[in-house]
C-alpha cells in the first residue's frame, strides 16, 4: 500500500482531534444534563484515531489486526448490551482489566523487539555503540524505563482486574488470607522489580538481555496482581477498581511515550489523574484509607470486642407498613444494593408513587457508597424512572430524618448501622451512615436475618422503633403496593 | 519526537486536567464517569495496533493479536456499557418533564 507522504501528518492531527474530544467528552460527562452526548463525542474520537490508525506507515499484518478488533468489539459489544445494571461495576474492572492487559502486552512486543535488534547487532558486528543504538531503533534510556514500567502497572491491573471481577460476579466469594500474607506479596514485588531493573540496567549499557529474566518479570508482575488483590474483601472492591482504572490509564501513557503517541499519553494521563482523584474520593466515601483497603485485615479480629446488641427483631407484615406509610406526613426510601438485586427498585418507584399520589412527601435518602459505587444506586434509581429531585444525597437528608415520620430501608444494611458512630470497636466506627435510626419509625424490608456485607451486626434492626418486614425486596415492595392499593378500594 | 521535559509537561498538563475534570462531578456521575475514563483509556488500541503492525516474528505477532483483542474488548465494552448507564439519566429527565 502506498500513501501520501503526508499521511503521518494528517495522522497525527486527528490523534490530537481525538485528544481534545476525549477530555471534551469527559467534561461533559460530569454533568447530567450533557453526559450522554458526552460520551457520544468520546466514542467519535475514538472511532476517528482508530482508522486513521490503518494508514500510518509501515504498518503489517492487517488480516490479523481486523480479525482481532472485531472479535474483540463484538464479544464485548454482546456482553455489554446483555448484562444486568447491577452488574456495572463487575464489567468496568473486566474490560478495564482487558486495557491494562493490552497495554502490557504492547510493552512486552516492544521490548521483544528491541531486544532482538540489540542480539542481531552484538551478534553480528564488533562492538560498535553507534550501530547497536541504531538497531535498537527508539528505544532510549527514558523509553526503555517507562516501557518496564507501563508493563509492570499493566500487568498487574490486568490480573488485578480480574480477580476483582471474580469476586463481584460471586465466583469467589472468599478472601485468601495467609500468615505473611504482606510480606509474601512485597517479595513477589520487590523480586518483579528486581527481574525487571537487571533487564532494563542491561537494555540501557545496549546489551541484550536473557529472555529469562524478561519472561520472570512477566510473570512475577502477573502473579503479584493476583496476590494483591485476594485478600480484598468485597466491600472495598469498587476502591480496588477505580485503583485499577488509573493503574490502566497510567500503563497506557506509559507505553503510548514509548510508541511515541501522543493520543495514548494525554488521553491515558488524563484517566490515570482522574481515576486516582476518584479512588481517593470513594475511599473517602466508605471512610477508608487507600492503604487500609490495601493492607488492612477488614473484618478479621476485633469481632470479638464488639457491643453486644440488645433487644429483639420485631416483624410487621405489609399491609401493616404500608398503612403505616399511607398516613405517614414524610417518608423517606432508603435503598442499598439489595434491593437491586432483588430488581425491587421499579415497584418501590410504584409504590412511592402512590404515596405521593396521596400527598406525602417522599424522599430517596442515597448513601455515597450504596451500591457498589459511589453514584451506582443513582444509576439504578434512574432506571427505574425516579426523577432527579426526589434523590437526596446522605449530607441534605441527615439532619432531616428527626422530622421524618417512616423510614423505609431496603436491601441497605451497613451504611445505616448506627454502630458506626456509637462503637468504636466496630470496623465500621467511623463511616460516614444515614441517621435512619433517628427517624419516627423505621421499616426494614430484608430477605433474612443475614448481616450486611461487612459482616457486622446491625443495632438500627434491634432499635424500639425498628419494624422488620421479612421478604425478598420485589415480593415485599409488590405486597405494599397492594396494600396501598386495597387501602382506597 | 516527544522527549525529556516536553513529555515531563505533557504528562503533567493532561494529569492536572484529569483531576480537574472530576473533581467538579457531583455524585451521581461518579460510577459512569469511572466507566467513561475506563472507555477512553481504550485508545490503548491503537498502540496495540502499532505494535502488531510493526511485528515481524510469530512471537510479536501473536502478543499483538492478543493487544489487539483486549484493547478493542476494552473499547467496545466501555463504550456500551457507559452508554447505557448516561441513557437512562436521559429517560428520567425526559419523564420528569413529560409529568410537569
Amino acid at each position: 500500500m502506498t500513501l501520501p507522504s503526508y499521511m503521518p501528518t494528517i495522522v497525527d492531527a486527528i490523534y490530537f482531534i481525538a485528544a481534545v474530544l476525549f477530555i471534551w467528552g469527559l467534561k461533559r460527562m460530569s454533568s447530567p444534563r450533557t453526559a450522554r452526548r458526552g460520551i457520544v463525542w468520546a466514542g467519535g474520537g475514538m472511532a476517528a484515531a482508530i482508522i486513521v490508525t490503518f494508514f500510518l506507515p509501515g504498518i503489517h499484518n492487517l488480516g490479523w489486526m481486523i480479525g482481532a478488533i472485531v472479535v474483540g468489539v463484538v464479544i464485548s459489544w454482546i456482553v455489554g448490551r446483555r448484562v444486568p445494571m447491577t452488574a456495572m461495576p463487575q464489567m468496568v474492572a473486566l474490560f478495564n482489566g482487558m486495557g491494562g492487559g493490552a497495554a502490557a502486552a504492547i510493552g512486552a512486543v516492544e521490548l521483544i523487539r528491541f531486544n532482538v535488534a540489540l542480539k542481531l547487532v552484538t551478534t553480528t558486528l564488533p562492538v560498535q555503540p553507534q550501530a547497536q543504538a541504531t538497531a535498537a531503533g527508539h528505544l532510549g534510556a527514558t523509553e526503555l524505563t517507562l516501557a518496564f514500567v507501563g508493563v509492570l502497572i499493566g500487568a498487574v491491573s490486568f490480573t488485578g482486574s480480574l480477580i476483582a471481577f471474580a469476586k463481584l460476579q460471586g465466583w469467589m466469594d472468599r478472601r485468601f488470607v495467609f500468615p505473611l500474607q504482606r510480606w509474601v506479596n512485597l517479595a513477589i514485588f520487590i523480586a518483579a522489580v528486581v527481574c525487571g531493573a537487571l533487564a532494563l540496567a542491561a537494555g540501557i549499557e545496549g546489551h541484550a538481555f536473557a529472555w529469562g529474566l524478561l519472561i520472570a518479570f512477566f510473570a512475577l508482575a502477573l502473579v503479584f496482581g493476583i496476590a494483591m488483590t485476594l485478600p480484598i474483601g468485597g466491600a472495598d472492591m469498587p476502591v480496588v477498581i477505580s485503583m485499577y482504572n488509573a493503574f490502566t490509564g497510567l500503563a497506557v501513557a506509559f507505553e503510548g511515550f514509548v510508541l511515541q503517541n501522543e493520543a495514548m499519553i494525554i488521553a491515558g494521563m488524563v484517566v490515570g489523574a482522574a481515576g486516582t482523584l476518584l479512588t481517593q474520593l470513594m475511599a473517602k466515601a466508605m471512610n477508608r484509607s487507600l492503604g487500609n483497603v490495601l493492607f488492612g485485615n477488614f473484618g478479621a479480629g476485633g469481632g470479638a470486642a464488639q457491643q453486644e446488641i440488645a433487644g429483639a427483631l420485631k416483624p410487621i407484615d405489609a399491609n401493616d407498613a404500608a398503612v403505616m406509610m399511607a398516613y405517614a406526613e414524610r417518608v423517606a426510601i432508603v435503598p442499598g444494593y439489595g434491593m437491586a438485586v432483588a430488581q425491587a427498585q421499579h415497584k418501590i418507584w410504584e409504590f412511592a408513587k402512590l404515596l405521593i399520589e396521596r400527598g406525602v412527601k417522599v424522599k430517596f435518602a442515597i448513601h455515597p457508597v450504596a451500591g457498589r459505587m459511589p453514584g451506582h444506586m443513582n444509576v439504578l434509581l434512574a432506571e427505574a424512572g425516579v426523577p432527579y429531585d426526589l434523590i437526596e444525597d446522605m449530607d441534605d437528608i441527615n439532619p432531616e430524618f428527626p422530622n421524618i415520620d417512616v423510614a423505609l430501608v431496603i436491601g441497605a444494611n451497613d451504611v445505616v448501622n448506627p454502630v458506626a458512630r456509637t462503637d468504636k470497636n466496630s470496623p465500621i466506627y467511623g463511616m460516614p451512615i444515614l441517621d435512619v435510626a433517628k427517624a419516627k419509625n423505621v421499616i426494614v424490608i430484608k430477605r433474612g436475618r443475614g448481616k450486611g456485607f461487612a459482616g457486622i451486626e446491625n443495632a438500627l434492626f434491634y432499635a424500639d422503633n425498628t419494624r422488620m418486614l421479612y421478604g425478598d425486596g420485589q415480593a415485599a415492595a409488590g405486597e405494599l403496593v397492594t396494600g396501598l392499593k386495597t387501602l382506597d378500594a | 519526537m516527544i522527549t525529556g521535559f516536553l513529555a515531563l509537561y505533557i504528562f503533567m498538563l493532561a494529569a492536572f486536567t484529569g483531576y480537574e475534570i472530576i473533581s467538579r462531578v457531583p455524585v451521581i456521575l461518579h460510577t459512569p464517569l469511572m466507566s467513561g475514563s475506563n472507555f477512553v483509556h481504550g485508545i490503548v488500541l491503537v498502540g496495540a495496533m502499532v505494535a502488531l503492525g510493526h511485528a515481524r516474528t510469530s512471537i510479536e505477532i501473536a502478543i499483538g493479536v492478543v493487544a489487539v483483542l483486549l484493547a478493542a474488548g476494552n473499547v467496545a465494552g466501555g463504550y456500551v456499557v457507559t452508554e447505557r448507564m448516561l441513557e437512562m439519566f436521559k429517560t428520567s429527565k425526559s419523564e420528569k418533564s413529560a409529568n410537569k
